[in-house]
Formats: structure tokens, C-alpha cells, sequence
């Protein structure tokens, strides 16, 4: 998010509040300490609990609304190796004009492109180019070598300030699932940080910085619990689940956990980080859910584009065909939505 | 002793399975005299739906297996049928109210159709496409492919042969179809679902929903990723108005036909769901 906010100040802040919360340095130790004193998940109870929130019957008027906020809450992705700057534009055209036959459609909130992309992406937004709050959408573009992650620190920082450079507003870290599951917190704490660093631009501003944790690596419920406040005392403004190249990806109940994260990050800060499941979201049914366990855990406020994003590509095309289910009247088919 | 009776649950046949209806309706089936013969599924809009789902995803597979292939799973479908012959002649005895002789002959028939659908499945498109004359050095190639998502009202008045020989020709050419049962006779239908099921017709080909054709049928009509519907069925319902419907996604309509020789068989139903795909290609100049 391009928020004119003082990068500086706010860093600052950011760590401020991780010392504070810490009662240390960040190292290897403290972080240890501090992320295993953390109480574990109660697994069963967290899934009965996701099970029991895509229950949720959610019908007519509540269900239009809820299309729109979903559409706008989308970060339109594209991340092949096969991408080229026309399927770039065909992605931007489409995150412009979602369904052609409907202009009341809602636009997404970004598109979300390779670092390299993003030069191609800014171009095709043109003017339409900015802050999804305003009605604009944002380009968010990956970064520190996605997927994997696997690369030295320098090369990930680099990565990082060309895409800023080149005009991206949000940044798509991936931390280094080795060192956590190593153990080693404080490389990954510092990764973070050094990564935020990257995200700042020369007149003061910064990127929104988005936390990749790659939860189908992390194996485990308490490990997706200590990344995600790990992530959150390096100072990042999201947490996402996935890069959507590994599977299981985005799950009910690991958003559940990581907005349960962040709820109680809020309460003891008093400050808002975003969450973003991605990958695996693909239908229309599915992505209510997740507003519905939004709503449930962090709350209403939580349903706007600077905290909470879908990263998809498939589930927009399913949310028009409801949409348009709901305008017509009757069934649509994939022939009266676009391809990509 | 006396045995304890297990009756059969009939349900509903989606994409390969037997779901219940998603309403968790049902509807009895009752036999011409008012006995009690079993609960039916009573399938809602979402059924089919959702049966609309499972033919658009078998579309690629059914409609890109070779001619021969088609013909020879549907001929396998005859041949499953002839091992249970005995089950559909009792089932459509008891559902009908006819006697065995007429019942018997119901399934012999509709074995023979499927039989003799069967066999045009590599050898329409000799007869239903061309090649054209043209003036130049070119083969100017007409030929016969699938529409797509077939929905079809199946007769009303037949259990077991009004069905096939509605459902047999659509699958011929290579067109998945959603067929909703005869509302008064619909066990014939769930247990040639069963039969289907365990033949070599991949899941999805064939969906079967029963109930109410008045309540399902405009939702197909309308349904725009339905490709052609056959009224054959119909002829009881608003029909004219299930056509204005379908006129809007541009199907393909069958009108009803009434009587003992609905859906009789012949090659231009097997045509009624074919696109023309007319292709040229260069000839050698010596």
C-alpha cells in the first residue's frame, strides 16, 4: 500500500514493539524462548472450529454482498514461468473490466505479478494505477526468490528493490522455511526486517510488505502459530499462507489460526496486520467462508483490501458466474466469462 | 424364518455417483394400484446444477474418445443390461402394472436400441457429413462433431425404453447428458444409472436426476452451459416456454413427441446434437 506513511518512524515503532513484546534482542534465543513459550494448538478443536464457520448458510442480498467484497479483496495472480508482458496486460485488463457484461462489477484490489512483470503491469494500469482503498488497484509483485526462498540474502534484497523500484506497491516475501524449521529465528527475523528495509522508497515511503510462511512446509499447527507471530514482530503489514506452489496451500483452518494471530497481536499492540490465504481458493462457496471466519475472528473492519486479500487466479471467474447467476436469474457457463 | 425385507434406497446419479438429492428430498414411487414401491430422490435445481458440472468436465474425455471407442462402451452398456435383464423386467412389471410378456419385451427392445445406436457410433459421420465439391485444388470436408452438454426430458410414459432412446442417441455422437427421469417411472432409470456405472462409460457421461421435470426442466433450458436440450418429454409441460428459454443461450431444441413411438429410433437424433465442422485441406497437384 503506498500509505504516506514515514517508513523510518514506522520501522522504528515496529521494533520498538518487538523488543517490547520480546523483553529482548531478537536473536536466536530470545525469539526461541519467546515463540516456544507460546501455547500450542489445539488441532482438533481449530478444525472443528473452521468446520463449524463454513456452515454458514449465506443467501441473496448477504450473498451479493458478499461477491463484490470477495472480488474486491482479490489479489488477480498470475506466476508462471511461462509468463509474457501480453498475458501481463490480459491480467490487468481483466483486474480492470472483471466481466465485460456487467459494469457495476467491482474491480480486485491488485494484480500480482514476477518482480520482472512488474514494469508491464504498472504500464497497463496506467492511470488506474494506486490504492485499492481509493478504487485503484495496487500491483504487488513476489520477491526474495519465489517460490522456494532459496537464495542469499543480498540477491533477495536486490530482488526486492528492483520490483519497488519499478513501481511495486506491495511486496511478496517468502521466508526461509529452512532456517525456521532449523530453528535458527533470528536469521529469519532479521531476513524480514532487512526485506522491509528493501521495501522503502527514495521519497520516504515504503511498500506494503506481505510474509509469505509457506504453511504446507511448516508441517505443523504450532510451527504456522510461531511463524506468524514471527512475522508480525519483524514488522510485517501481511501474513500470507502460501506461495500456491506447494501443496496443501491455503486451508480454512490455518487462516483461522494466523487471524486468531492477528487478532491477538491487535489486542495487545493495539496494531492491524493483514492476512492473506492464497492458493487453492477456487470457488465461490470456499472464499465465503473465509470472509465468514474473517468476520468471526478479527472482525467486520478486518474485510478491506489493506487487511485482508484472496491471492487467486481461478476464483474470480467463479465469483462472476455467481454474480451473474444472481443478475440473470439463471445458470451461467465458462463461455460468458474470459479465459485469464 | 422369515427374512428381514432390505429395500433398495434409489437415489440420484452424478458424475459418477449416487448422491442423494442436495435438498434431501425424496417422493414416493407408487405402482398403478397404489402400493407402496420405494422412495425416489427428488432432485432440486442444484442437483442439476450440479449434474451440469459433472457433464461440462466429461465433455473432453467422451467427446474426444475415438468413434470406435464410443461404440464399443456403448455396446458393452447392452451387454450389461442383457446380464440384469431379469431385475428391469420385474422392476418395470411392478412399476407399470404390465404383465411379464410386455415387460420382457420393454427391455428387449431397449437392449436392441442401444445396440443398434451403438453400431452407427463410427459410421454416422459417413453418412451425416460430406465432402464437397469445390473449385480449386482443395478436399472441402463437412463433418459432424458434438454440440457439448445435452439435457434431456426423457418420455413420461416408459420406464426403461423411452429413457434410452432418448438418452442413447445424444451420447452416440459424443455429447455428455443430463437426463431427468420419467417422474412416475424413475427406478428403471436409477438402475441403468447402476449400470452405467459399472460399465466403461466414464462418470459424468450419464447423469440421471428424478423428480419433477416441470420443476428441473428451466433450470436446464436456461442453464447456459447447457449447449441443446431434447424436449422429447415435455409434452406435458409449458415446452413453448422451455424453448423461449433455451432460445437465449442458443441451444439446440427436440420438441416433444407424443405416443408409442417417441423417440423412435433414427439417425437424425443422433444428427439433432452434432455441430458441422466443415474444414479444407490442400490437395496433391499431381
Amino acid at each position: 500500500m503506498p500509505a504516506p506513511v514515514n517508513a523510518g518512524t514506522a520501522l522504528a515503532t515496529a521494533r520498538e514493539r518487538a523488543l517490547a513484546v520480546l523483553g529482548g534482542e531478537p536473536d536466536d534465543q530470545t525469539l526461541g524462548r519467546y515463540l516456544h513459550g507460546i501455547p500450542g494448538v489445539d488441532a482438533v478443536g481449530l478444525e472443528q472450529r473452521a468446520a463449524a464457520l463454513g456452515t454458514r448458510s449465506i443467501k441473496t442480498t448477504s450473498k451479493a454482498w458478499a461477491l463484490d467484497r470477495i472480488i474486491e479483496l482479490i489479489d488477480l495472480t498470475t506466476l508462471e514461468g511461462a509468463d509474457t508482458p501480453g498475458k501481463v496486460r490480459s491480467l490487468v485488463a481483466k483486474a480492470l473490466t472483471p466481466d465485460a457484461s456487467d459494469p457495476a462489477t467491482p474491480r480486485v484490489a491488485a494484480v500480482c505479478v514476477y518482480g520482472d512483470m512488474v514494469p508491464f503491469a504498472v504500464e497497463a494500469l496506467g492511470a488506474a494505477h494506486g490504492d485499492p482503498d481509493d478504487g485503484l488497484i495496487s500491483v504487488a509483485a513476489v520477491a526474495t526468490a519465489f517460490p522456494s526462498g532459496r537464495s542469499s540474502l543480498a540477491i533477495k534484497l536486490a530482488d526486492t528493490a528492483e520490483a519497488v523500484a519499478a513501481g511495486a506497491d506491495e511486496i511478496d516475501m517468502v521466508i526461509d522455511r529452512g532456517a525456521f524449521l532449523a530453528g535458527r529465528y533470528g536469521e529469519v527475523f532479521d531476513q524480514i526486517v532487512a526485506v522491509k528495509e528493501a521495501c522503502r522508497r527514495p521519497d520516504g515511503t515504503s511498500a506494503s510488505l506481505k510474509v509469505i510462511l509457506e504453511t504446507g512446509e511448516l508441517v505443523t499447527y504450532d510451527n504456522v502459530r510461531r511463524a506468524s507471530w514471527l512475522a508480525i514482530l519483524a514488522g510485517g503489514d501481511f501474513i500470507k499462507t502460501s506461495t500456491g506452489k506447494v501443496s496443501p496451500a491455503a486451508t480454512l483452518p490455518v487462516t483461522l489460526l494466523m487471524l486468531e494471530v492477528v487478532r491477538d497481536w491487535h489486542r495487545l499492540t493495539g496494531h492491524r496486520v493483514g492476512v492473506k490465504p492464497a492458493g487453492g481458493i477456487r470457488s465461490s462457496k470456499d472464499a465465503i467462508k473465509y470472509l465468514v471466519t474473517v468476520a468471526e475472528t478479527v472482525g467486520e473492519e478486518w474485510l478491506v483490501p489493506h487487511l485482508f486479500r484472496f491471492g487467486a487466479s481461478s476464483l474470480l471467474n467463479d465469483v462472476l458466474l455467481q454474480r451473474q447467476k444472481l443478475t440473470s436469474g439463471h445458470y451461467s457457463g465458462a463461455d460468458y466469462v474470459t479465459i485469464d | 424364518m422369515t427374512r428381514l425385507a432390505v429395500p433398495k434406497t434409489y437415489k440420484l446419479y452424478i458424475g459418477g455417483k449416487f448422491p442423494r438429492s442436495e435438498s434431501g428430498r425424496t417422493y414416493e414411487v407408487s405402482a398403478p394400484d397404489g402400493r407402496f414401491l420405494a422412495n425416489a430422490a427428488l432432485a432440486s435445481r442444484k442437483d442439476a446444477r450440479d449434474a451440469v458440472v459433472a457433464a461440462r468436465a466429461a465433455v473432453s474425455g467422451w467427446a474426444g474418445a475415438t468413434a470406435y471407442n464410443r461404440g464399443q462402451v456403448l455396446y458393452r452398456i447392452a451387454e450389461l443390461l442383457e446380464g440384469r435383464r431379469a431385475q428391469f423386467v420385474s422392476e418395470i412389471e411392478e412399476t407399470e402394472g404390465v404383465s411379464r410378456a410386455v415387460a420382457a419385451a420393454q427391455v428387449d427392445e431397449a437392449i436392441d436400441r442401444w445396440v443398434w445406436y451403438a453400431g452407427w457410433a463410427d459410421k454416422f459421420a459417413q453418412v451425416a457429413g460430406n465432402a464437397n465439391p469445390v473449385a480449386g485444388p482443395y478436399f472441402n470436408l463437412s463433418v459432424p462433431e458434438p454440440t457439448g452438454v445435452v439435457a434431456i426430458v426423457a418420455p413420461q410414459d416408459s420406464s426403461l425404453l423411452g429413457l434410452v432412446s432418448a438418452v442413447a442417441p445424444a451420447l452416440v455422437a459424443g455429447n455428455p447428458v443430463v437426463v431427468v427421469a420419467s417422474e412416475r417411472f424413475p427406478l428403471s432409470a436409477i438402475s441403468l444409472a447402476e449400470v452405467l456405472a459399472t460399465s466403461d462409460v466414464p462418470g459424468g457421461v450419464v447423469n440421471v436426476l428424478t423428480g419433477s421435470p416441470a420443476e428441473i426442466a428451466p433450470w436446464l433450458a436456461s442453464h447456459a452451459d447447457v449447449n441443446a436440450i431434447d424436449l422429447v418429454g415435455a409434452g406435458a409441460l409449458d415446452w413453448i416456454a422451455l424453448e423461449i428459454d433455451a432460445a437465449d443461450t442458443l441451444k439446440r431444441v427436440l420438441r416433444p413427441e407424443n405416443g408409442p413411438d417417441a423417440a423412435a429410433p433414427a439417425l437424425g437424433r443422433i444428427q439433432a446434437f452434432t455441430e458441422t465442422k466443415t474444414v479444407w485441406h490442400t490437395k496433391s497437384l499431381r
